[in-house]
């Protein structure tokens, strides 16, 4: 076997592990979407949001220290504490329940029953608001995010597997965040199955998902359900935040990959948590295979389009996504 | 008292059927064109004029376009920048390719090349519907915007990949290049807009406006009563897309002058184009003109506020932007979803009984 086939294997795993992060994007749309029917166009904010408070906490930000900065003429920047990982992770959590909450009581009461679409642009404007509420929050410059998750590229992968493709082939070069981020969100969803499927709560998330007057009719308490959905979903954002915010460092651009994870959805359908997955690793392995095979002959940089326009061409063959809902429409 | 319809008798066809029926919406019309071409031009300041008209202009034409695709017909479309992009760079290439054209011809004829790209793009709504078809439009905003980010064809091949508005003149006047008057650029904007924006209030009133409306409100029963979806959707996809391929080429030629696609015809175009009829409302010609000024106005007042008058940094008036304006989004929403639009409606309605309420 020539290296070339090594080097596009390699490109396949890269893909694999790029569509695991967009896949932990897309699972907190799906559980949104499920649950209450809302497709929340916030949930990359919600990343970033959780992100940046995640390093606030931290590194001992103060809050709107620029604003206070600017509006009393004062100069605070720092508590001067730091603190560890594992706590301001769970302060982090309980900040976004809520954030989950408030969005509840005042965004999503006073539009219930409207029409979908109404819900979706309101989602948008949440978007909009915590982007500037993020960033009069904890100041926008790019902060780096560290809770102790290793970096860089895993060396006994590339060394192991060296000798595969003769003397131009040096190895796998996979990067240790990225193992960590698939093994991180196939725990996350195991974690989600188990919770849906026996626990007490979890049932009624499945009965509020599969019909919300039902529901309300056995007596399950919608508004309740909806705070642990968002509560969860936050959560969710906030693992895609911590790892995308290692990636990356914690910046505006970690919004963008929400949008990324619609393709995702519209290739495995908006109320498949399977969907989500299969959809994440098809996209990212398809986006990596393209821009490695075709991208140098057009220009380059055609992952930024190249999910979408697969998702396009795809929907018009199977509208309602590879997992997703037969769609049925009544007049 | 002063809106009213009684007693305005129509002895015609054509005058029942003439754009504005009611006679205060026809003198409102006129009078506000009038003060628009006259006085206007005669008392503006060259700050205003380019800050503030010339794109609130501009957005008003956008805006109606969008509006005629979402609000009218139903479509949520995202993909407002991308075609913005098209209309830009056709009217760049029409520009350097024909120098004799007058630029009025060759901004009408990039709303065409854009109305072409906007078919193509709305075939899949023939198939997929709601957010599907949202989320399909992103396709058409990223996939055009990397187009002509990377074909050197669209840009000439210039080092910079930008492309610059060459020096075009209508009756003598400069209207576009860097040393065009603010009061050209403003009157060439504002013929554009009075004549789109006949156009797009008897389309919307007509056969294909009501068609339109027959699709938003439930295509299967639009299809069972004799609506064809194809010719609907389509139709308004292109004119649509024209309306905003016009906009595009306007924004970059006479507003901006220099263009970078990412920066000029990014992501944020599309939302902010779909504020603007949201906050102005949904399925209205006026609300598209209302939302548009909202829109720009917004940022110019608040920079005004924060920066001119309480003195803080540019970054935090930038953030309290973005906080506001999606703020405004879910209170509109919230309140009233029809937008401003509503709002001169139930002006109108007191109109009509002031000043006895009974």
């Amino acid at each position: 076997m020539g290296a070339q086939f090594y080097y596009t294997i390699e490109v396949f795993l890269n893909g694999l592990m790029a569509g695991v992060m967009y896949a932990l994007v897309a699972l907190g749309f799906v559980l949104i979407f499920k649950s209450s029917g809302i497709f929340n166009y916030a949930q990359g904010v919600m990343a970033l949001f959780a992100a940046q408070t995640l390093v606030g906490i931290q590194t001992g930000l103060v809050p709107f220290s620029h604003l206070i900065n600017a509006a009393l003429g004062t100069d605070v920047h720092h508590f001067g504490w730091h603190i560890p990982g594992i706590l301001s992770i769970l302060l982090t959590t309980l900040v976004m329940i809520g954030f989950a909450w408030v969005v509840i009581k005042l965004v999503l009461k006073p539009l219930a029953g409207q029409e979908p679409i109404i819900l979706f642009m309101a989602t948008i404007g949440l978007a909009y608001f915590m982007e500037g509420f993020g960033d009069l929050m904890w100041g926008s410059d790019i902060k780096k995010l560290d809770v102790g998750l290793p970096q860089g590229g895993n060396f006994a992968i590339e060394e192991a597997t060296a000798s595969l493709g003769g003397p131009d082939f040096y190895g796998f070069y996979l990067d240790n965040l990225d193992i960590w981020a698939a093994v991180i969100a196939t725990l996350l969803v195991v974690a989600l199955t188990l919770f849906s499927q026996y626990t007490a709560t979890g049932r009624a998330l499945r009965a509020v998902a599969d019909d919300h007057q039902a529901a309300l009719s056995v007596g399950i308490n919608l508004e309740k359900i909806w705070v642990v959905v968002w509560g969860v979903a936050g959560f969710v954002a906030l693992v895609a935040g911590i790892m995308w915010g290692s990636k990356l460092g914690v910046q505006f651009s970690l919004s963008l990959i929400a949008l990324k994870a619609l393709p995702v959805l519209m290739l495995g359908g908006f109320t498949s948590i399977p969907g989500a997955i299969v959809g994440g690793l098809i996209i990212g392995v398809g986006e990596k295979l393209f821009e490695f095979a075709i991208g140098p002959m057009i220009g380059g940089a055609t992952e930024n389009w190249f999910a979408y326009v697969l998702a396009l061409i795809f929907l018009v063959f199977r509208p309602q996504g590879l997992f997703g809902d037969k769609i049925i429409e009544r007049v | 008292m002063f809106y009213r319809e009684a007693g305005d008798f129509k002895t015609s066809y054509q005058d029942d059927s003439q754009t504005f029926p009611i006679a205060f919406d026809r003198y409102r019309y006129y009078f506000v064109v009038a003060f628009a071409m006259i006085v206007i031009p005669l008392t503006i300041n060259e700050y205003f004029a380019s800050a503030v008209l010339v794109p609130f202009l501009i957005w008003s034409i956008i805006a109606i376009g969008l509006n005629i695709l979402t609000g009218y017909c139903g479509q949520v479309s995202l993909g407002t920048g991308g075609f913005m992009a098209v209309g830009a760079y056709a009217a760049y290439k029409i520009m350097t390719a024909m120098p004799e054209l007058n630029i009025f011809f060759v901004v009408l004829l990039s709303g065409g090349v854009t109305a072409l790209v906007g078919l193509l793009f709305g075939l899949p709504s023939l198939r997929i519907k709601g957010f599907y078809l949202a989320v399909a439009t992103l396709a058409a905003q990223f996939f055009l915007v990397w187009l002509f980010n990377r074909v050197g064809w669209f840009y000439n091949y210039s080092a910079s990949g930008q492309i610059n508005a060459p020096t075009r003149t209508v009756a003598g006047f400069e209207v576009t290049g860097p040393m065009a008057s603010a009061e050209a650029k403003y009157l060439f904007c504002l013929a554009f807009v009075i004549l789109l924006g006949i156009v797009a209030r008897n389309l919307t009133r007509g056969k294909l406006g009501r068609s339109w409306m027959a699709i938003r409100d439930m295509d299967i029963a639009a299809e069972i009563i004799g609506v064809d979806p194809l010719k609907a959707k389509l139709s308004a996809f292109a004119i649509s897309s024209f309306f905003v391929g016009v906009g595009g080429a306007l924004f970059f030629t006479v507003y901006l002058g220099a263009v970078e696609v990412g920066e000029a015809f990014g992501i944020n175009k599309s939302f902010l184009a779909l504020f603007m009829i949201i906050i102005g409302g949904l399925g209205s010609i006026f609300g598209s003109f209302a939302g548009a000024a909202f829109i720009v106005l917004l940022p110019v007042l608040l920079k005004n506020i924060m920066v001119g008058g309480l003195g803080w940094p540019t970054d935090i008036a930038a953030h309290f932007e973005f906080v506001i304006l999606g703020g405004l989004i879910i209170f509109f929403l919230i309140v009233e979803p029809h937008g401003l639009a509503a709002l001169w409606r139930v002006i109108k309605e007191k109109l009509r009984l002031w000043p006895f309420p009974h």
